[in-house]
Order: C-alpha cells, then sequence, then structure tokens
C-alpha cells in the first residue's frame, strides 16, 4: 500500500511540475492563491481521523479546530481566487487583449 | 474505503489538475478555479461517503465555523490586503496538518500500533505543518502591519544558528518519537520547536520579499498535507497535496528569480526589505540624463498630453494619492492626463487599477494596454512611476532578452518620457531596461511618493 502511494506521490509531483512550467506572470499570484485552496485538501484528514479513529474529548476539540482551519483553507482559499480573477474582466465586453491572443 | 470512494477521489484530483491547467491561461483561470473548487466539493462529499463515518455533529460543528470565519474574510477583504490572506489561509492549512499529526499521535499511542511509514509521515507533517502555521501568521502579520515590516532579526550568523538547533532538536525528538517513546510531551515538544522555527524563520524577512516567503510556505504545507495523505493512505489527499508542492515549490523559485534574490538568501534573511533600495547597478558605459523635481513640473505643465504609467515603485511608496494630486493640478492646466495599465504592473493583476480607484482616479482614464499603445506617439510627457520591465523596448527589439516577446507599453514612442525611481537597480525581472538610456528620457531618482509631492510644489509655484 505504501509503495503504490509513493508512485503516486513521485507522479503527482510530475504533474505538478508540468503543469506550472507555463505560466504568464500575471496569473502567479491567482495561481499560488489557487493551489492554496487545493492544499485546503487536509480537511479530508480532519474528517477521516475524527470519523474513524478520535476518541477522547482533546483529540474531539483538535480535530474540530482542524475541520474549521481545513474549511476556511478551502473556502477562502477559492473564494479569493475568484475575486482575484474577477479583476482580469472588470470590463463588461470581452477586452480586445483576450481577442487578439486568440 | 470502497471503491465509490475510491473512483470519487480519482475523479477528485483530475478536476484538481485540469482546473490547475485552467489556472495557467488568462481565459480559463475563472473557470479553472471553478472546476478545482468542484473536485474539492467531490473529494469532501466522498469522505463523508466513507463507510463507519460518525461523530457527525462535531464535523457540521467544524464546518460551520470554518465557513462563518472564511467566507466574510475572503469577501470582505480589500484587493490590497490580498497576500496577508492567502498567507492566513495558507497558514491555517498548516494548522490544520499539524493537528491532525497530533491526534494521530495520541491515537496510534505513539504510533506504535502503525506501520513504521505512518510515524515518519506523520511527524514530518507535524514539522512542516507546524512551521507553516507559525510562519505564515508571521506573514500575515507583517503584511497586516501588526508586525513590524522591517526586518527583525538577533544577526545573521547567530539567527541562523538559532534556526539550524531549533530544527534539530525538533527532529531530534521526532525520532526519538519514532523509536516508540510514547509521551504527549515529546509529540508538543515537536510541534513547539517547529512553531519558534516558523517564527523565527519568517520574523527576519523584509516585506518585499513576502510574495516568495509566503509562495514557500503554500509548497511547505502542500508537502505536509500529501506528507498526511501517505500516513492516512488517502490518494486524493497525497495528489492534491503533491501537486500543490511540487508547483508551489516551481512558483516560489519563479518568483525569487524574478526579483534577481535566491531562495536560501531569502530565508537567510535579515536585509530582505532592503533589495529594493540596494546599491546603484553594476558597472555601464551608458549615461543617464537626470533630471530636478522643478524640470519635470515645468515639462509636464507645458505638455498637451502626460500619460501615467505606474508600476510596483509606486505601490511600495504609496504614492497614489499624491500622484491624484499632482494629475489634478495638470488638469487644472489643460494638460489630458490619462494612466497607461499594463495587465503585469505590480504584483498583482489589478493591483494599479485598486490602488488608484483607492485614490479616485475616474475609471475613465485608467488605460489598459492595448489602448493606451497606439496613443503614445502623441503623448508629450510620459511619467513612468516605479514600473521597469512593462516598459522595456527591449521585450520587442532585443530577441536576446528574456523578456522578448512579452507585450510592453510602447513608452519610448512618447516625445519624452520622465522615469521615477529610487535608483538604477534592474527591475522585478533584473534586466536593464534600455529605455533609461534614451536620449529622450530623463530620470527623477528618490521615492515615489515624496518625487511626486516635490513635483507637484513646483507645479504650484509655477
Amino acid at each position: 500500500m505504501f509503495l503504490a502511494n509513493l508512485a503516486i506521490l513521485v507522479l503527482a509531483g510530475f504533474v505538478g511540475f508540468a503543469v506550472i512550467s507555463k505560466v504568464p506572470n500575471t496569473l502567479h499570484t491567482p495561481l499560488m492563491s489557487g493551489t492554496n485552496a487545493i492544499h485546503g485538501i487536509v480537511l479530508l484528514g480532519g474528517l477521516v481521523v475524527i470519523g474513524l479513529t478520535a476518541s477522547g474529548v482533546l483529540d474531539k476539540v483538535l480535530l474540530v479546530i482542524a475541520i474549521a482551519f481545513g474549511t476556511i483553507n478551502v473556502v477562502g482559499g477559492f473564494l479569493v481566487t475568484d475575486r482575484m480573477l474577477g479583476m482580469f474582466k472588470n470590463k463588461p465586453e470581452p477586452s480586445k487583449e483576450e481577442a487578439k491572443n486568440d | 474505503m470502497t471503491d465509490l470512494v475510491h473512483v470519487l477521489y480519482i475523479i477528485a484530483f483530475g478536476l484538481f489538475i485540469y482546473g490547475l491547467m485552467g489556472l495557467t491561461g488568462p481565459r480559463t483561470a475563472v473557470r479553472g478555479n471553478l472546476i478545482a473548487a468542484v473536485g474539492m466539493a467531490i473529494a469532501i462529499i466522498a469522505t463523508l461517503l466513507t463507510p463507519g463515518e460518525s461523530n457527525w455533529l462535531l464535523i457540521v460543528l467544524g464546518v460551520v465555523i470554518g465557513v462563518l470565519v472564511g467566507v466574510p474574510a475572503a469577501r470582505r477583504v480589500k484587493m490590497t490586503a490580498m497576500p496577508q490572506m492567502v498567507a492566513l489561509f495558507n497558514g491555517v492549512g498548516g494548522g490544520a496538518v499539524a493537528l491532525i499529526a497530533w491526534v494521530e499521535f495520541r491515537d496510534s499511542h505513539a504510533y506504535t500500533s502503525q506501520p513504521a511509514y505512518v510515524a515518519v509521515t506523520s511527524l514530518f507533517a507535524a514539522i512542516v505543518g507546524s512551521v507553516s502555521f507559525w510562519g505564515s501568521l508571521v506573514a500575515f502579520g507583517k503584511l497586516q502591519e501588526i508586525l513590524p515590516g522591517r526586518p527583525i532579526s538577533l544577526g545573521k550568523p547567530l539567527q541562523q544558528l538559532v534556526n539550524l538547533a531549533l530544527l534539530v532538536v525538533a527532529v531530534v525528538l521526532a525520532v526519538i518519537i519514532g523509536f516508540g517513546a510514547d509521551s504527549q510531551l515529546l509529540i508538543i515538544g515537536v510541534l513547539v520547536f517547529a512553531a519558534v522555527l516558523g517564527l523565527l524563520v519568517v520574523l527576519p524577512i523584509g516585506g518585499a520579499d513576502m510574495p516568495v516567503v509566503i509562495s514557500l510556505l503554500n509548497a511547505f504545507t502542500g508537502l505536509s498535507a500529501a506528507a498526511t495523505g501517505l500516513a492516512l493512505n488517502n490518494t486524493a489527499m497525497i495528489v492534491a497535496g503533491m501537486i500543490v508542492g511540487a508547483s508551489g515549490s516551481i512558483l516560489t523559485n519563479l518568483m525569487a528569480k524574478a526579483m534577481n534574490r535566491s531562495i536560501p538568501a531569502i530565508v537567510a534573511g535579515g536585509f530582505g526589505g532592503g533589495s529594493l533600495a540596494a546599491d546603484a547597478g553594476g558597472p555601464t558605459d551608458k549615461t543617464v540624463r537626470q533630471t530636478s523635481a522643478a524640470d519635470a513640473a515645468i515639462q509636464m505643465a507645458y505638455a498637451n498630453q502626460v500619460v501615467i504609467v505606474p508600476g510596483y515603485g509606486m505601490a511600495v511608496a504609496q504614492a497614489q494619492h499624491a500622484v491624484k494630486d499632482m494629475a489634478r493640478l495638470l488638469e487644472q492646466r489643460g494638460v489630458e492626463v490619462k494612466y497607461a495599465i499594463h495587465p503585469v504592473a505590480g504584483r498583482m493583476p489589478g493591483h494599479m487599477n485598486v490602488l488608484l480607484a483607492e485614490a479616485d482616479v475616474p475609471y475613465e482614464q485608467l488605460k489598459e494596454m492595448d489602448d493606451i499603445n497606439g496613443e503614445f506617439a502623441r503623448t508629450d510627457v510620459a511619467l513612468v512611476i516605479g514600473a521597469n520591465d512593462v516598459t522595456n523596448p527591449a521585450a520587442r527589439s532585443n530577441p536576446g532578452s528574456p523578456i522578448h516577446g512579452m507585450p510592453i507599453l510602447n513608452v519610448d514612442e512618447a516625445r519624452s518620457i520622465i522615469v521615477l525611481k529610487r535608483s538604477m537597480n534592474p527591475g522585478f525581472a533584473g534586466i536593464e531596461n534600455e529605455l533609461y538610456y534614451d536620449s529622450k528620457t530623463s530620470m527623477l531618482f528618490g521615492d515615489a511618493k515624496s518625487s511626486v509631492a516635490q513635483v507637484t510644489e513646483e507645479l504650484k509655484i509655477l
């Protein structure tokens, strides 16, 4: 199981490299923010542990905090990224810049 | 885990990758973000479908708290405060990882009931997550100006020794746990030493290097999420975490390179904030023409059209209000004033628009690159305020230049150019700007805000 997961880990790393190597500068900040939202996946860790193994009050308190943190990371991250990207299209009509790039 | 959960996880991380690909292009970015968000929703639902899932009330409690805090924070934050908000969201992700590692330790009696890899990955996650959480909090505090933005340091060699010692202690404690010592104090020790390390690493880093640091911490949190995924046998976490770890590392490297800095130099810290005001570039045989505030004022006062080209320098100096005041005086004299906004000006898309809007500059005066480029030829004065690479004619003319092909503002077509700049330091991309050596160009050195204020004073007495 561990070795299979390790293989997935390595491949995912290469996917990460490949996807990012071609990004215009303009999108560096939104991309950072978007990847930031994606590591909110830690929320799943909180959900799994609280659902399957947690016992005792301290465990539960810690995990509720972890779930809250993970949720903030996910919702906040995606919303902020969306707002940032919204700055690109503050004009109602499609911009010439985009048309030219076609 | 059932097959259904596995399949949903595969769909989820497929969507993450597809969404990220979308985020790398301007036209697909909004959709890409949405697709990634859908992937996240699927991953969360799949996890809740895991057989044996319980403690629903607590799950709802945690999620509700998270939504109540996260949504308003993301909605209300001003565009100028965006970087610290990203730092904060990154930090809580790291915090979640550290907390999960702690609970794992408690549940598995110091991992003794688990295979060795669980101990290794969990402890790695505990250290990195804790560093990321506290480091991000410091980054947030500095950008929010709760903490002073200038570097706070014990002095360079000492600081690095202390940091190294903290890391060594945290790792040694983790190794002791790995050999089966079951003591609550040990894991708390690991988390605390990593926390102090996170604080001390980020504290000495100055304001200008902050985006790079946030990106680095972002990559760290991704790696720690992947490690947690390994410990919990959760493929969605492994894939998503590792993609963020890899892409975050590249992004960090790109950002650091673009600022002419190396990541070790930034992390070693202590002089980060000074990078903007550093010594005046290397020796050059070309000469630049210097001008005074008075001359610049006269030049603009008798122009028909002035185009202001703002850049990161204006943002750093918080000069937008001063610029607006100057523009108003020029307009009273019948000068037409426009602002040329390059899509990459500043360190954030829309950075300039937001700052100028804050200073109540009318929206119609803000011209996008394609609208203004044709106008430079009939512009008397182009006033470049802390913008550099986006005005470099080498992008058009010199195929050997690293920025060749990047669309730029054709500032060099204006009849005369005044550049406000701190020093002759190369810009974000670390490339010399031929514009400064153009015979039509004159340079006004100094902080953008005070330079503009001086020009304004000169305009008043003209």
